[in-house]
């Protein structure tokens, strides 16, 4: 199979992999789910290290330089404040 | 162990490892015992997958990837930390622009690495015999959709802050034409940039061309959505940046960016649709926007109101001294006024007199769903204290005293029995049905969906003007008196 499909066909399933486990959520944790999902899309960080390799201040690289900063912002960030408001739920218990 | 298999079979089953931890966060996500330890393994997985990815890359230069890893770290850590839990719906608003602006740089990135700077092919060449098929299709996608997801983004962040926009969304003269013809452009522009081989100085402008139109599409296609809607726009948002992500992922032909984009991009919009039920709207209805519009006269002004009473402090007090059940209702201006702790406080006092407290909260109360429930957490409130609007809407006609706190829309009859209001069929908090009702307000200015509050007016309303947390404390001294 050629290696574009194999793609569209991981996408698909995993499209609704999405739409599976998502079905009830109660809405305490719409906002940190949305949180966590949202540091969850900073994946992107693993193409912009890719994006960035060479010393040379190129136009390439300072745009990939810029992505993984976004990136890891999303990432670091978005992790750490969803577990932020989820620490809130927990401490009474 | 070679080389070869390091990158032939431990760094693609390293990515398995990361996705099916995003799988298993997202799944313990969306249960509350559990959601924390959800957490924590989303986060396993993007350290499994940032590992992998440094493997993969090897030995090269790394001031570029060093300098951002730091840069963004520092501003993750330092927002992170240093945001008050009230303003996490502006918080996670940025994240989200972020996100989408990640994709967009890799895009343009990768677009002027393998087409401008190190051309694969010589001489004039499509996207699509330089980047393949797959690339030629999700390069200008990937701009479109992160650039959308980054302007959108803020235009939703400042709705949330009330920087402009808020009470009254902004609509253009032939906004949906408008919109029309910039999408009917991105597409073209993709397709050009897809199929036509073009020289270098054409790429480029191509290139600026896509990306200029994609974030001046996202800007105009919130603009004209109202603030009450923001929670709704940045969920969706949110999908949009797991879209990106995943085709990111078929530009550089990354299975672990596929999934993990797809997986958010279908789970953002089943939660976005989830909150728009708890609206009781369609999310089309949402996103055609112009929420408010309804109301010919706009937001209801204070001297609409008539037959409205108002109270101090310690007359409140006397009313409280009787009660013997008591709901509050929080909303946004609990938010605002940070008064998370001084609520504490008074339910703890009319508790030790023997009086049964309750937090009702609506689906939607504050900036986002379960806003209030984190605030509420912060303070110390205990868990069972809190209950849904379904449970306990049958409970306020034997209610003693409702106090609504910074709460507006929520509990506007006026969303049961008007059938002209704006917000007509939206799900409320039947705090009207009590015996009596403190209004805790700054003014009677309008709230986030702009329309006029009839409980206000209502015999059993009794209106106590002020900050939230002011008005709190002074209630608290005053009932401490009794």
């Amino acid at each position: 199979m050629d290696a574009t499909l194999v793609a569209i066909y991981v996408l698909v399933l995993a499209t609704f992999v999405g739409f599976e486990i998502i079905n009830k959520v109660p809405p305490t944790l719409h906002t940190p789910l949305m949180s966590g999902a949202n540091a969850i899309s900073g994946i992107t960080i693993v193409g912009a290290l890719a994006a960035a390799t060479t010393a040379e201040t190129s136009v390439s690289n300072i745009l990939g330089g810029l992505a993984i900063m976004c990136a890891t912002v999303n990432v670091v960030g978005g992790f750490l404040v969803t577990d932020r408001m989820l620490q809130m739920f927990g401490k009474k218990r | 162990m070679t080389k070869d298999f390091v990158l032939g079979w431990g760094v693609p089953l390293l990515y398995l490892l990361s996705a099916i931890c995003f799988i298993l966060g997202l799944k313990l996500l969306t249960k509350v015992r559990s959601a924390r330890k959800g957490n924590a393994y989303a986060t396993l997985g993007m350290l499994i997958a940032i590992v992998a990815t440094l493997i993969k890359v090897g030995t090269v230069d790394y001031r570029w990837i060093l300098g951002g890893l730091a840069a963004g770290t520092v501003l993750g850590l330092v927002s992170a930390m240093r945001v008050p839990m009230t303003s996490m719906p502006e918080l996670v608003a940025v994240f989200n622009g972020l996100g989408g602006a990640a994709s967009l740089l890799v895009a343009l990135s990768t677009t002027w690495l393998r087409v401008i700077e190190q051309p694969t092919a010589p001489g004039p060449q499509p996207l699509m015999a330089t980047l393949g098929g797959a690339g030629a299709v999700m390069v200008p996608l990937s701009i479109l959709v992160g650039g959308v997801t980054l302007t959108g983004s803020v235009v939703a962040f400042l709705k949330l802050l009330g920087k402009f926009g808020y009470e009254r969304p902004i609509l253009l003269p032939a906004r949906h034409l408008i919109n029309f013809l910039l999408v009917g452009g991105a597409l073209s522009a993709a397709a050009i940039f897809a199929l036509v081989p073009l020289e270098t100085p054409q790429v480029r402008e191509l290139a600026l061309v896509l990306t200029g139109v994609a974030l001046l599409l996202g800007w105009l296609l919130v603009l004209p959505i109202g603030g009450a809607d923001m929670p709704v726009v940045v969920s969706l948002l949110n999908s949009y940046s797991g879209v990106a992500a995943a085709a990111a992922g078929f530009v550089i032909d990354n299975t672990l960016l596929i999934i993990a984009g797809a997986m958010v991009g279908s789970a953002g919009l089943i939660l976005t649709k989830i909150m728009c039920v708890a609206m009781n709207r369609s999310l089309l209805n949402v996103l055609v926007g112009g929420f408010g519009q309804g109301a010919s006269s706009g937001p209801a002004e204070a001297s609409e109101y008539v037959n409205v009473k108002s109270a101090g402090p310690e007359e409140a007090a006397m009313v409280l001294e009787n009660a013997t059940s008591v709901i509050i209702v929080p909303g946004y201006g609990l938010a605002v006024a940070q008064a998370q702790h001084a609520a504490k406080e008074l339910s703890d006092l009319l508790i030790a007199r023997g009086c049964e407290v309750r937090f009702a909260i609506h689906p939607v109360a504050g900036r986002m769903p379960g806003h209030m429930n984190v605030l509420l957490a912060e303070a110390d409130v205990p868990y069972e204290r809190l209950v849904e609007m379904d449970v306990i809407n049958s409970d306020f006609r034997n209610t003693d005293v409702v106090i609504v706190l910074g709460a507006n829309d929520v509990v506007n009859p006026a969303a049961a029995t008007d059938p002209a209001s704006p917000i007509f069929g939206m799900p409320i908090l039947d705090a009207h049905q009590a015996q009596t009702v403190f209004v805790v307000k700054r003014s009677l200015g309008a709230g986030y969906a702009g329309v006029k509050n009839v409980l206000f007016e209502r015999d059993n309303t009794v209106m106590l003007f002020g900050d939230a947390k002011a008005v709190l404390q002074g209630l608290a001294t005053e009932v401490k008196a009794l």
